[in-house]
């Protein structure tokens, strides 16, 4: 019998869509192009790489001069972060929740250590940024906020539209990542006032190694990587022109998602109710309602995330967790700490995000199993009860 | 910079399939070391006869690498002389599961010390003679996890 595979981290990535590798393989053959070369060859890149960018733009609400390639959304993270502190040096206070990305979080540490102030907002215990709070640290010395828009981990989804109107009439930059949100929960980008936004491919089907950072017009930014001045001086490298071009068509799949997400959606539930309905001492994480359409964070009482996940990865099943012990630094998630959980907590937590091929039968299949594992693992641990742990909620 | 650690096939055969899981009622001597807040706790039993640890049972909170240190610990234990036992390394722990990925180390310390403090505990609530290596390692472990409580709270 052929074993089961269940791929549940599409929050980590996406595989390929079929019809985005159709629309890219051109590009990496008979097109191979440079798209800066003046000739035919790159004549017939630059315009797929133009069409990509136009796809991007009308997707955002945005103009198609605001959309800039970078290869990753920690370049663009990257990019946004250093790149308007760089260019805007009378302002040092940058405001970012304490849930971000770590490569927005680290890029604020790194200029933390050039010194600016960084203000770590923090959070409830469903993942939510307190607005008034926010209201209150924007002051004078503020050049930037950045935030969040859906979380990789707990799938909180914050209020940017209303966030993004604050800085506007504050007249502060407001930067948002929106890797996991983006193709999940509509965005535009002028009715949000929002300034830089990151947006990723390979969460929505595309390729990896492509991403994109809106910057509005008008929006005083300077480049972090230098050479030959392409993406308007922003981002230089030679283009990756399949790679974009993929991103491109992915987008242009995306046309169909809110069917797609509302299937999503109800998977999603079902999971959700099926492993608080059957396993004792165990949660969700994040916010119930203001979610990813994807997102199932879940902890586990007096089990350690790492050896969850390894055994339901020899049952098939794929997914992640906040436990430091999957991590290289051996410390939890700071995203569940931030939320109010202890370490016990953090590190039993398992996220299960689904996807374009997520079926019925496969969340069945969990929840067939799941019960199954936490068994086995609460067997094996020391633990009967975290009761003197427990917080109060 | 390679990126990636992987388990070895020994680490994941003892993982899936711990040996000598469980408890023992009636043991002569019981270790536990490790903490919550770092997501490892092994809790180690002994039974000893006539100098001789004649059965060993586990218990342990923790990933992978630390159930299967814990339960190779047993496996390697069994039968030995304190003596003997005390005189084992992480090492041996190590090299008995084809090794661990770096940032796993850890946790063959922990089982070495878990079995250490097992031994402790049967010497102590015996009455017999303490080596001071053993004495000092015990308070250096109960010095540590009193602190890290502390740093949790």
């Amino acid at each position: 019998m052929k074993k089961r595979k269940v791929y549940l981290d599409y929050a980590a990535t996406t595989p390929v869509d079929s019809r985005v590798i159709r629309a890219m393989m051109p590009y990496l053959g008979e097109y191979f192009g440079n798209s800066m070369s003046l000739h035919a060859q790159g004549i017939k890149t630059s315009q797929a790489v133009e069409k990509a960018r136009e796809i991007m733009a009308k997707a955002l609400n945005a103009e198609n001069e605001e959309i800039v390639f970078t290869g990753s959304a920690t370049e663009s993270n990257n990019l946004a972060l250093k790149g308007v502190a760089e260019a805007n040096p009378d302002k040092k206070k940058i405001i970012i929740s304490a849930i971000e990305h770590d490569c927005v979080r680290n890029s604020a540490i790194w200029l933390r250590g050039k010194g600016y102030k960084v203000v770590m907002l923090p959070v409830d215990r469903v993942g939510k940024i307190d607005f008034e709070q926010l209201k209150t640290e924007i002051d004078e010395e503020t050049l930037l906020v950045s935030i969040i828009h859906g979380n990789n981990e707990v799938g909180t989804i914050q209020d940017i539209g209303k966030i993004g109107a604050l800085c506007r009439e504050r007249g502060v930059y407001f930067h948002t990542d929106a890797s996991q949100s983006f193709g999940k929960v509509p965005i535009d980008v002028k009715k949000m006032n929002i300034d830089l936004l990151t947006a990723s491919s390979h969460k929505i089907y595309g390729p990896k190694g492509v991403a994109i950072l809106y910057v509005r017009d008008g929006v005083k930014i300077n480049p972090i990587i230098h050479g030959g001045g392409h993406e308007g001086g922003l981002r230089s490298a030679t283009v990756n022109v399949a790679a974009i071009v993929g991103m491109g068509k992915a987008v242009e799949l995306l046309k169909n998602s809110k069917a797609q997400n509302l299937k999503i959606k109800k998977l999603r539930d079902k999971l959700i109710k099926g492993i608080l309905e059957t396993i004792p001492d165990c949660w969700l994480n994040g916010d119930p309602k203001e979610r990813l359409a994807n997102n199932v964070n879940i902890s586990f009482e007096r089990v350690e995330g790492e050896s969850m996940l390894m055994e339901l990865d020899s049952r098939g099943i794929m997914c992640s967790t906040g436990s430091a012990c999957s991590s290289n630094s051996l410390a939890p998630s700071h995203v569940l700490l931030a939320m109010g959980l202890n370490a016990p907590e953090a590190h039993g937590s398992l996220r299960f995000s689904l996807g374009r091929w997520t079926s019925e039968a496969e969340i069945n299949y969990v929840l067939k199993k799941l019960p199954i594992v936490v068994k086995k693992m609460r067997q094996i641990s020391p633990f009967k009860s975290f009761d003197k742990l427990k917080i109060k909620l | 910079m390679r990126q990636q650690f992987s388990y070895s096939k020994k680490v994941l055969k003892h993982f899936k399939s711990p040996h000598n899981l469980g408890k023992i009622k009636d043991a002569d001597g019981v270790g536990e070391v490790g903490n919550l807040a770092c997501g490892d706790v092994m809790k180690l039993y002994i039974k000893v006869e006539d100098n001789k640890i004649i059965d060993v049972k586990f218990q342990t909170y923790g990933c992978a690498a630390a159930i299967a240190t814990s339960s190779i610990t047993t496996d390697l234990v069994k039968g030995k002389t304190i003596e003997e036992a005390l005189a084992m390394t992480n090492k041996e722990v190590i090299d008995s599961l084809d090794g661990l990925p770096p940032i796993k180390i850890h946790c063959s310390l922990l089982s070495v010390d878990a079995l250490n403090e097992a031994i402790y505990n049967y010497l102590k609530e015996n009455n017999k003679e303490i080596p001071e290596y053993l004495k000092q390692k015990h308070e250096r472990i109960w010095v540590l996890q009193e602190a890290e409580n502390k740093a949790e709270k």
